[in-house]
């Protein structure tokens, strides 16, 4: 019912909260029966195909029962377009009984072009102000809730009591209403995912540093290097081939490059790079690459992708999957001989015979888009999801600066009228320039002891957000830096927090933003 | 030409009547004020002469001490001042709030103040008054505002204090009225366990319930030995500023409410950190406010301060003359 649906809109957008999310979405998936529900994760997960309703549609239909210049006004002061529509749309009088979603999807999906517009409006007519602000948010897409399609999936596996990793397996089988995942998550069988090429749940590694390793032994382990990209699966079956995200999103459709490079049957594991010969470039140049529909001949060439394989799955009809790391490395590497090694290369592996020799190669690796070590157990098998004790990775430590706190918002939750929400800035000759936020790092008494300063140095108020004056630093640390055209100082920190307050420093001290952008890594010309 | 009617002057300290010596709401001391309604930024200390109706005198006494004014008149029947005749009339808005219905000779003037024609417990209903110029708010002059039934409001904070057990909801409201209002809103839904209010609120709500106002079992918000786990569970009224200050610091993972006709608008619930938009308003949406109009079917209508664009367009689409008089030091809803 599109009433329900509201309502779990409504819930979402005002949550900032992951948890209470996934409460609130797997209520719904408990309350709502089929299809509805599976409509309305289809729309959450981005999964939902409707006619496309354009917004020069809806202006145009409002235009037909508004005034332009008080709709304009109106419009301003609102400033989003389906909740405008939704709250001045002039209803004929009475709500009709509550309408099933799957109803409004099936209108919008068989409607002929020029029908679409007198459909609508007689469904917003007899619609409630949040009702028609759902359907107009469904019927154009881009629910902007908060919520990704991995969240709304583990809201399924939370309802059901099902495992996540599961589910993103067979996800690419399924399709709205997707009746036989809520069959599932109610008890009954798991759906036989008839899709080819289908993606398999990546095993996960658990962080660890010196101290833990002295307990091991190293004649145990095989390290690599991991590389700053993004883990990839590569599946080839059958003719069909797809590139999936670690979460199980189909990238496919934005590396054509890799995809041609996936002459083979079998399932890779991997790290998704740009590279250029041995060249590999920063994170931020495979950004550029991200999220596309569609990617032109240019971008092909200048940002070429390359896959660096660190698994191998299933080859050739084989599940190698239970076999030993050390056995399936093997397999990997006389499966990459055979590929098109411009495309798809091998993760080299580490000499060490000790950890220090680990930890000297770790403290200066050779190129700058290495994030650290990985180090797996010979014996362990392909394992699904974190599992303690298999895979571990040891990463780079972080980079640091000292920065100047500028400005505070207040947090929620459990944070509620606490200032935890920093943005920081660094010198540019007398100025400071803000270069990122963070919102955790710090203990709880440094909470209080930051939201105290905050309340007694505020020097100018921005609606929610005080200016503090610029005397207290901090040090930010932060696992690697982009250049962003985005951000005022021209660069974007990567999981930025408040490693230390450093009282013992005055702002003066604190660093310059040349020595931030000194550590950017290099670019090739 | 004749002095058809009383005559009204925009001015930066407020709005002028010259026959009378008077200003209405004045923002900064004069020698002789009317005063529709208590909020602070109609209601100002320091004038010369202040005629209001009893409640709010008694309010205002209650904000600035007793001697906020150098004379204070309550507005009991007709009174003529000046050769015109001046009456109060109630305005549904909050305790003590009035129109002001000013006559001359040959016509009359009712400056509204803020008032909603929303049934509003807490004190007496709207009265239409018929006139010749209605000079009104617009604080809600926008189609997007059509303010829902308030109890359906109450019935979504009772439902997420009964899905939250081991949350405190905090719900922003402001001091006079809105507190008040959404007390009464909560005791009309049945909600009979022991409301927590910030220190802030407790003198007008004592006030109100002097003024035979029940609102049931309020307690203050203090934590008396530290723990926050006694709020579980609990509704607790502050004004909005408290979400800003440490006191919110002491209550178990609130859910943070807001009691305003302005949460209608989600931007506006987000940009506060809002989690629960509660939309009540003490003020006429945009559909009564041009009920009232087409009702009244005044000569001119006047638009004191607000979103004066939007129902200017309207008076213009209905044929009717209307002008903003765009008074300032009004805020959209005082804290």
């Amino acid at each position: 019912m599109i009433g329900g649906f509201a309502d779990l809109l409504e819930r979402l957008a005002f949550t900032p909260r992951r948890g209470l999310k996934l409460a609130h979405l797997a209520g719904y998936f408990r309350a709502t029966p089929d299809p509805d529900r599976g409509f309305a994760l289809a729309a959450l997960t981005g999964d939902l195909d409707l006619r496309a309703v354009t917004p020069s549609l809806l202006r145009g239909l409002v235009a037909g029962r508004v005034d332009a210049e008080l709709f304009a006004l109106s419009y301003d002061f609102v400033g989003d377009l389906a909740e405008t529509i939704a709250l001045i749309w002039p209803g004929i009088g009475g709500v009709d009984d509550d309408v099933a979603l799957s109803d409004l999807v099936a209108q919008l999906q068989g409607a002929g072009k020029a029908e679409l517009p007198g459909l609508i409006a007689a469904r917003l007519d007899r619609m409630s102000p949040s009702q028609r602000y759902a359907y107009l948010k469904l019927a154009t897409g881009g629910l902007r809730v908060g919520v990704s399609a991995r969240l709304a999936r583990q809201a399924v596996a939370d309802f059901g009591a099902l495992d996540l990793a599961e589910i993103e397996e067979i996800w690419h089988g399924l399709a709205p209403p997707y009746l036989n995942l809520f069959a599932w998550a109610t008890g009954g069988q798991k759906p036989v995912s008839a899709a080819r090429a289908p993606f398999r749940p990546v095993m996960l590694s658990t962080p660890t540093d010196a101290e833990a390793l002295a307990a091991l032994d190293p004649a145990d382990f095989i390290a690599e290097w991991k590389w700053d990209g993004i883990r990839v699966q590569a599946v080839s079956d059958g003719g069909t081939r797809r590139l999936y995200s670690r979460t199980g999103d189909d990238i496919s459709a934005a590396f054509p490059d890799i995809l041609e490079a996936m002459a083979f049957d079998g399932v890779l594991d991997g790290e998704l790079l740009v590279r250029r010969g041995a060249q590999v470039a920063p994170f931020g140049e495979l950004q550029t690459r991200l999220g596309r529909k569609k990617v032109g001949a240019k971008l092909l060439h200048s940002h070429p992708a390359g896959l660096r394989a660190y698994d191998l799955l299933l080859w050739e009809g084989r599940d190698w999957r239970s076999a030993p790391f050390a056995q399936r490395r093997t397999a990997l590497e006389q499966a990459v001989a055979g590929l098109d090694a411009a495309r798809i290369d091998l993760s080299p592996l580490l000499p060490f015979t000790d950890w220090d020799t680990l930890a000297a190669l770790r403290a200066a690796p050779p190129e700058t888009v290495i994030e650290g070590l990985m180090i797996k157990h010979r014996a362990s098998p392909y394992l699904a999801g974190r599992i303690r004790g298999h895979w571990f990775k040891w990463k780079r430590d972080p980079m640091r600066v000292d920065a100047v706190l500028l400005y505070a918002q207040r947090g929620h939750g459990k944070r509620s009228g606490y200032y935890s929400d920093f943005t920081f800035g660094l010198w540019d000759g007398d100025a400071l320039v803000p270069v990122g936020k963070a919102y955790f790092g710090f203990t709880d008494a440094e909470l209080k002891a930051l939201d105290r300063f905050v309340r007694d140095n505020t020097v100018e108020r921005f609606g929610p957000v005080r200016a503090v004056r610029p005397e207290k630093v901090v040090e930010v640390a932060f696992e690697g830096l982009n250049r962003s055209p985005r951000h005022k100082s021209g660069v974007a920190m990567r999981f930025p927090r408040i490693a230390r307050i450093r009282d013992d420093k005055p702002a003066s001290e604190a660093d310059r933003l040349a020595t931030l952008l000194e550590m950017l890594p290099e670019v090739e010309g | 030409m004749l002095t058809p009617l009383p005559t009204l002057i925009p001015r930066p300290e407020g709005l002028y009547c010259p026959q009378g010596n008077f200003f209405i709401d004045p923002v900064r001391p004069v020698p002789r004020a009317l005063v529709t309604h208590a909020h602070a930024d109609h209601a100002r200390a320091g004038h010369g002469a202040v005629m209001a109706t009893r409640q709010t005198l008694e309010i205002m006494a209650l904000h600035y001490g007793p001697d906020f004014a150098g004379a204070q008149q309550v507005a009991d029947g007709q009174v003529t001042i000046g050769g015109l005749d001046v009456s109060f009339h109630p305005a549904g808005h909050v305790l003590g709030s009035a129109q002001i219905c000013i006559a001359g000779p040959s016509g009359r003037v009712v400056v509204t103040g803020d008032y909603t024609r929303s049934p509003n417990p807490a004190c007496a209903p709207w009265e239409p008054v018929a006139c010749d110029i209605l000079v009104t708010e617009a604080t809600f002059a926008l189609p997007v505002f059509r303010h829902p039934d308030p109890q359906a409001e109450i019935a979504r904070l009772l439902a997420s204090v009964a899905a939250f057990p081991e949350r405190a909801h905090l719900v922003g409201a402001y001091a006079l009225g809105k507190a008040q209002r959404v007390i009464m809103l909560l005791r009309e839904a049945g909600y009979d366990a022991p409301i927590y209010i910030h220190g802030a609120l407790a003198k007008l709500c004592d006030y109100h319930i002097a003024q035979g106002v029940p609102l049931g079992d309020l307690r203050p918000a203090t934590v008396a030995r530290g723990r926050k786990g006694d709020f579980a569970g609990a509704v607790v009224l502050a004004p909005p500023s408290a979400f800003a200050a440490t006191w919110a610091q002491r209550f178990p993972d609130p859910v943070i409410a807001f009691a305003s006709g302005w949460m209608m608008v989600r931007a506006r619930a987000r940009q506060r950190g809002v989690e629960l938009p509660l939309v009540i308003s003490d003020h006429v949406d945009w559909g009564q406010l041009t009920q009232t109009i087409s009702e009244l079917d005044p000569a001119e209508t006047w638009i004191t301060h607000g979103r004066e664009d939007a129902l200017l367009r309207w008076c213009a689409l209905e044929g009717r003359a209307a002008r903003p008089l765009r008074l300032v030091g009004y805020e959209d809803e005082p804290e």
